[in-house]
Formats: C-alpha cells, structure tokens, sequence
C-alpha cells in the first residue's frame, strides 16, 4: 500500500491512460527499485489501476489487481486478489477470490475466500463470501451471504429481498459508527 | 518520511483493524441468544434479518454460525433521520413500508432494543411488518428494557456486539432520542401476536430478552389472541 504512487509514476513520455497502461508502467519502475522491494514486487504479481484511470466494461485477469481509478461494468479475477484501493471507484460486479476494499464498491462482490472491508472502505451491494470481515468504519449496505464449507453458494438464488431492496424508497445507510464495534 | 515510519504506521493501521475498535465496554450475560441460534440450526442456509447497525464481528459470528444470509437493515438510523428532518410524526408510515421482503420470507431477526426507542404508533407498525415478513417456525429476538426511562438518561443506542452465545458486548453511541416508556409484558405480545413468546429472560440489567416463533399455522389463524 504504501508508496504506491510510485509504482504507477510514468518514467517516460506520457501514455495514454487504459487498462494496459498501469500494468507496463509498474513493470519498467522495476528496475529503479530496491532489490527487496523489486523482489517483493516479482513475487506479488501486483498490477495497479491508477488514480486517472477510467475504465468502462469488463476487466478479467490471471494476477492480483489494484484498483486506485474508477471502473464500471464488471471485474472477474477468479483466482486472485482484487484491491480497491482508498481512491479506487467501482461500479461493478466483482468476482475474485479475496476482495479487500479501502475505497468505494457499488455492486455485488463474490469471492471464493474472502471480503474484507476495510476502514474507509464502502460497499453498496450485496456481498457473497465464505468469510467475510468488516472493519469499525467501514461502511456497508446490502447483505452478506456466507455458506458453511461445503454448503452451495447462494449467488444465483433470488430470495425476494435481494432485487427489492434496491428499490426500497428511504432506505438508508448502515454506516459503522467511528465508536462502533468491529 | 523515512521507510521505516512507512512501515510502522502500516503496521499500526493493521493493529487498529484487527484490533476492530476494541474498547472496555461492559460484557453482559445473554440466555435466548443461544435459543435464537438453536432455533435456526436445523434450517439450510436462512436468512436473517438484523436491525441493528453494522458490527463486523456479528456478521461474521453468524454467518459462521448459521452459514446464512444477512440483511443489515439499520433501524435505529431510520428513527435518526426522522428526528433531525423534523418527519417523526411520518415513523409509523415510513416503518410500515420499510421492509420490502415478500410475506414469511426471513427465518430470523435480531431486533435487539429498538422497540424502546419508538413510540407506540411507530413500534407496532415495526412489529406488524417484522411479523409479516418472518417465515413459519421462524425466530425474533428482542430486548425491552423494564426499566422506566428518566428525564436525564443520556440518548444513546447500544451497539450490542456477539461475544459468544452466552454474552454479549454493550457499546453504546450518540442517539438522537432517549429510551420512551418501558413496555409492559401484555402490550409486548399484543403486538407481536400471533407470533408466541417461547423464551423470556429478565436479566439482571434490567433488560429483558425475549424469544418469538411464528407458529406454523400463524398464517392461517391470524385472529388468534394469546392469554395474558
């Protein structure tokens, strides 16, 4: 998390901002820096959306992702970790295997192991996940559905209240207050 | 600023969540929580209803406990809202029409104690869409305090916040109204019938828990009224 800026600064003449782009600029800053942090980098397989980034449709990917910009349609990592990060935008449907979100989610979020919401963090939808964890700060409206090892996920069941509570009419927030319990 | 406060404040912010806001609010006894859960065992996969504000660990309790579905529907943020817009004559109305679930849809609800922080119009509104929406043999737990309000009790709700099935944490928080009148054993089953009073624990703190399963013929018998 820290330095993060870092890793997306452009070395060269500017690129034009796209999905690609972050990804090219976090490999060529490679080099400029520390071994440790280098190879901590390596090992983490990491790609960051950055701050201007802006992306419109569906983002798939085989690597851990972090989302500093704003994206909207749907995100699928299946098998790895998605980060939204403290400036990170989403309107989407997320799918990945662990969803940690320190910024703004709009839309359903399914993992296979793990949603952590951080503080500051914020979710609006509802959220599929075996575990599930929500920080003192954290902000979350929706419903949490987590099934027991071994019980079938409920994603695709439409127990009525799911699609109606959108359209509830003075709904409001749940934030967790700052004195709140985690 | 150096790597090494980089590293440290990570390290601290990481502290601070895990630590998840712990603080030395007062742990109480809790007797129909534990029946609560028991009730909902046997069901595959329910879905339960919490009233209350958002607590992390509660969700994670029950979601592991239960390995069901959870809807945060902050109650006590409703009543909030209306005293500050100035609309708290438009609580009954609104609470009628809060909850959009189909007719016996929820297996369970948590309302913790937000029955004493309404007045009459608007709790029996509450109790009559929370007895629509829960499903046969389904379960409601609720706290009533028998304590009678006083004039200079602080406005705070209490965020009760699952320890185990035997205890629960107090911590409370600014409220934008005080308590109202305690109810009193008649009114609280009026309101809830046809629903049953299978378990009621009056605790040591003034608080009394108490347990509600809709009847499975509840639906069918509506007019049923319970002996006092």
């Amino acid at each position: 998390m820290w330095k993060r800026d870092e890793a997306v600064k452009p070395t060269g003449p500017a690129t034009p901002a796209g999905p690609a782009a972050p990804a090219q600029q976090t490999q060529a800053n490679v080099p400029a820096q520390p071994d440790s942090r280098r190879q901590q980098m390596m090992e983490r397989d990491v790609v960051n959306i950055g701050k201007s980034v802006v992306i419109k449709g569906e983002l798939n990917g085989s690597e851990d992702l972090t989302v500093e910009g704003h994206v909207e349609g749907k995100i699928e990592l299946r098998d790895h970790v998605l980060t939204i990060g403290p400036n990170g935008k989403i309107k989407a449907q997320v799918f990945a295997k662990a969803v940690i979100v320190l910024g703004e989610v709009n839309g359903n979020v399914t993992a296979t192991e793990k949603v952590d919401i951080r503080d500051g963090g914020s979710v609006d939808g509802d959220i599929v996940s075996p575990r599930v964890a929500i920080a003192e700060g954290a902000h979350f409206r929706g419903s949490v559905d987590m099934q027991r090892k071994g019980g079938q996920p409920q994603a695709q069941q439409s127990r009525p209240s799911q699609g109606q509570q959108q359209a509830q009419p003075q709904a409001s927030s749940v934030p967790v207050q700052p004195a709140a319990a985690h | 600023m150096s790597l090494s406060d980089l590293f440290s404040r990570k390290r601290k912010d990481e502290a601070d969540t895990a630590d998840g806001g712990k603080t030395d609010s007062p742990v109480h006894p809790t007797k129909a929580l534990g029946r609560f859960l028991s009730s909902l065992a046997g069901k595959s996969q329910p879905l339960l209803l919490d009233l209350g504000p958002v607590v992390g660990t509660n969700v994670t309790f029950f979601g592991e406990e239960l390995g069901c579905k959870i809807l945060v529907e902050n109650v006590f943020k409703d009543v909030d809202r209306h005293i500050s817009e100035g609309k708290l004559d438009e609580l009954p109305a609104f609470l009628s029409r809060r909850f959009p679930q189909d007719d016996a849809s929820v297996d369970g609800i948590l309302c913790w104690d937000i029955f004493d922080y309404l007045d009459k119009a608007s709790a029996q509104a509450l109790a009559g869409q929370l007895v629509r929406i829960l499903a046969a043999d389904g379960a409601l737990f609720a706290q009533f305090s028998t304590a009678q309000p006083t004039a200079t009790a602080p406005s705070t709700y209490t965020r009760y916040v699952v320890v185990d099935k035997q205890s629960l944490q107090y911590r409370p928080y600014a409220a934008a109204r005080r308590k109202q009148v305690a109810l009193p054993n008649r009114d609280i089953q009026r309101m809830f019938e046809p629903l049953r009073i299978t378990e009621q624990f009056l605790l040591k703190n003034n608080l009394r828990e108490v347990l509600f399963r809709k009847p499975s013929a509840a639906a069918s018998a509506p007019d049923h009224r319970a002996a006092d």
